[in-house]
């Protein structure tokens, strides 16, 4: 009974808790933590109990306040949805636990509105993994996006300045989307996007179909910071405050990815459009070009946080391949890479934010000898280090492997030789800070007796992440085998089983 | 093609093309940060007279359905564009909400809005 409400009951211990927090928060505010934990823990649960309903029982398909799918709004809740959504709570979860403490020190006072302006941003991006209108995706976009910004200007001094040039590119972004949504509303007269799939294959010469399709291309290209929309990006991530980066980097970039696969796979339907434009080859010449880019914008940057933002640019960018090749094991490629991703960038900024609580820089000087005095904090971020360069076991491995893959189903020999040699790029970033951190002397003028390992609920979630970046190297073959693969789009399966793979 | 053909009876879209023109010319060429906002404030605008221009019938009325006019689609406008380019325009106005504020910690900070004076103080901070 209560299963078949769950897309929405997702969503609702976010509000509850984006409400009560700042209720709850205004007469104590060491309050605000435990009320945001409790929201999330609520939601971890749903999302748990979604995706083990839709693997036992199929397709959730709710009906908002019980309209008919045409006209009302529908939340559409398959495989690859579930999926999304549990990525989201579990990364979630994690950076709350450990934004308990980092925030307080980071940007003190800030916490009532930290906490309840992050659960806003949660609901829109939830809402845009369950919807199944395309309008009501736009809000969603635009209520992730606005929280976004606002968690983005809080941090360093020059936060605002970086969240301003962010939230210009950011509306284009939408306004593209809206677009694009707008063309297909005035083609097909429906917002529901298996009602607009239905119609589709009758339109797909259609110029105005095309130009909607390249106008989403390019608006979710912009929020998902694709090559060469990816400007906003260092800044924004380098300027914020840690926790904000450590819960915007990993999931803000995958969900825009999901919503891309979404509407170019199940909504256009991009087999039909590559008979009449090369969108696809141009996704993964622009992905090929980021992986090269943001790998060696990468190598020369000084500070790690920036470091990292470029490495974000060029792992989007592995995902952007895997969408534009289109083929099954591409597609297995990028999604497990949407998961894989998520968990090693978060491991690795809530090590940064940890170094810069205990440091006050990220500059990688500080990273001196750190290996030393803070032992478990590094060995996270050692593992997430090897997983990001994709060394086995870890899962940074499998996903590449399978980007790789993809390229050879499609003889597409450029993809296989960038995958496998972005990994010797992203090795020279990362074994240099390796060295740094275990080698090194410490810098003399840092307070060397200062430095320790961070309270415990600051080191928990990154051991945890790194956990996991073993365990679902481990077991990659399950996920893929009962989670990834039944939620690819069939016609495409079949078309391409039917062609010998 | 016709050139003629394509843009007679196309005016409003045409216009709306203008529109997002200088909007996004506003965004990318000027300077000031100010008067970026106004040109994302142009281009939403664009977009959201596109969505209206379309619902637009010509003898059509307001769609509140009328005896006498009978249950002939044709004549009431179509309203789903409109209801939705209220949220839109809700949405272009939180937008803009967040924008102003963060223009005015900008302000407070570093004295100045126009990008090259700015980039120089931000260059100073490092």
């Amino acid at each position: 009974m209560i299963d078949a409400h769950l897309p929405i009951l997702v969503l609702i211990p976010l509000f509850l808790g984006a409400v009560l927090v700042p209720a709850v928060g205004m007469s104590r505010r060491s309050l605000a933590y435990p009320t945001a934990l409790l929201s999330l823990a609520a939601t971890l649960g749903l999302a748990w109990r979604q995706l083990v309903v839709v693997m036992d029982s199929g397709t959730i398909r709710y009906r908002v306040a019980g309209w008919e799918p045409p006209y009302g709004i529908e939340l559409y809740v398959d495989l690859l949805s579930a999926f999304v959504v549990l990525i989201i709570a579990v990364i979630a979860m994690l950076v709350v636990v450990y934004a308990g403490s980092a925030v307080k020190r980071e940007i003190p006072g800030q916490e009532v509105g930290f906490f309840s302006v992050m659960l806003i941003m949660l609901i829109g991006l939830n809402g845009m993994v369950l919807t199944g209108d395309l309008f009501n995706l736009y809000v969603f976009f635009e209520v992730s996006s606005l929280s976004g910004y606002a968690l983005m200007a809080v941090g360093g001094r020059k936060a605002p300045v970086a969240a301003f040039r962010y939230l210009i590119l950011g509306t284009v972004g939408a306004s593209c989307y809206l677009m694009g949504v707008g063309y297909l509303y005035v083609l097909t007269g429906s917002l529901n996007m298996m009602d607009v799939a239905s119609l589709a294959p009758q339109l797909s010469e259609n110029p105005a179909f095309l130009i909607s399709a390249v106008l989403m291309v390019v608006g979710l290209g912009l929020k998902m910071a694709l090559f060469p929309m990816h400007l906003w990006l260092p800044d924004a991530y380098t300027y914020a405050s840690s926790t904000a980066t450590a819960i915007i980097a990993p999931v803000m970039t995958k969900v825009s990815a999901y919503v891309l696969i979404r509407m170019l796979y199940f909504v256009y339907g991009m087999e039909r459009l590559e008979t009449v434009i090369p969108l696809g080859s141009v996704i993964t010449w622009l992905g090929l070009t980021g992986v090269v880019v943001g790998s060696i914008m990468a190598i020369a940057q000084k500070d790690a946080k920036r470091m990292l933002a470029y490495s974000s640019v060029a792992q989007v960018a592995y995902i952007g391949v895997g969408i534009g090749l289109g083929t099954p094991l591409a597609l297995v490629g990028a999604l497990l890479h949407v998961m894989n991703h998520a968990a090693m960038k978060c491991c690795l900024f809530l090590v940064t934010g940890s170094v810069f609580r205990q440091t006050g820089s990220t500059r990688l000087d500080s990273f001196n000898g750190i290996g030393r005095r803070m032992p478990l904090t590094f060995l996270g971020f050692t593992v997430a280090a090897l997983a990001m360069v994709g060394i086995p076991p870890t899962n940074g491995f499998f996903s590449k492997w399978y980007l790789v893959l993809g390229g050879l189903q499609k003889d597409a020999w450029a993809v296989v030789i960038v995958v496998v040699f972005s990994g010797l790029l992203t090795g020279a970033y990362f074994f240099r800070l390796l060295a740094r951190i275990y080698t090194k002397p410490t810098d003399g003028q840092v307070e060397t007796t200062a430095i320790g390992e961070p309270p415990p609920a600051m080191v928990a979630p990154v051991l945890l992440l790194a956990a996991m970046l073993l365990l679902l190297g481990l077991f990659n073959h399950w996920v893929v085998g009962n989670i990834i693969e039944p939620a690819l789009p069939a016609a495409l399966t079949e078309r391409f089983s039917q062609a010998g793979f | 093609m016709d050139l003629e053909a394509l843009i007679t009876g196309r005016w409003p879209y045409l216009f709306t093309v203008v529109l997002l023109i200088i909007g996004l010319r506003g965004m990318l060429l000027k300077s000031n940060f100010v008067k970026k906002l106004i040109g994302m404030n142009i281009f939403q605008g664009a977009i959201i007279l596109f969505y209206v221009v379309h619902a637009y019938k010509l003898g059509a009325t307001v769609p509140v359905f009328d005896k006498h006019l009978g249950e002939h689609a044709d004549l009431y406008m179509n309203p789903i564009p409109h209801g939705l380019m209220l949220t839109a325009i809700v949405v272009s106005v939180a937008t803009t909400g967040v924008a102003l504020a963060l223009l005015i910690v900008i302000h407070r900070r570093y004295g100045t809005l126009e990008e090259g004076l700015l980039l120089e103080k931000l260059r100073q901070d490092d």
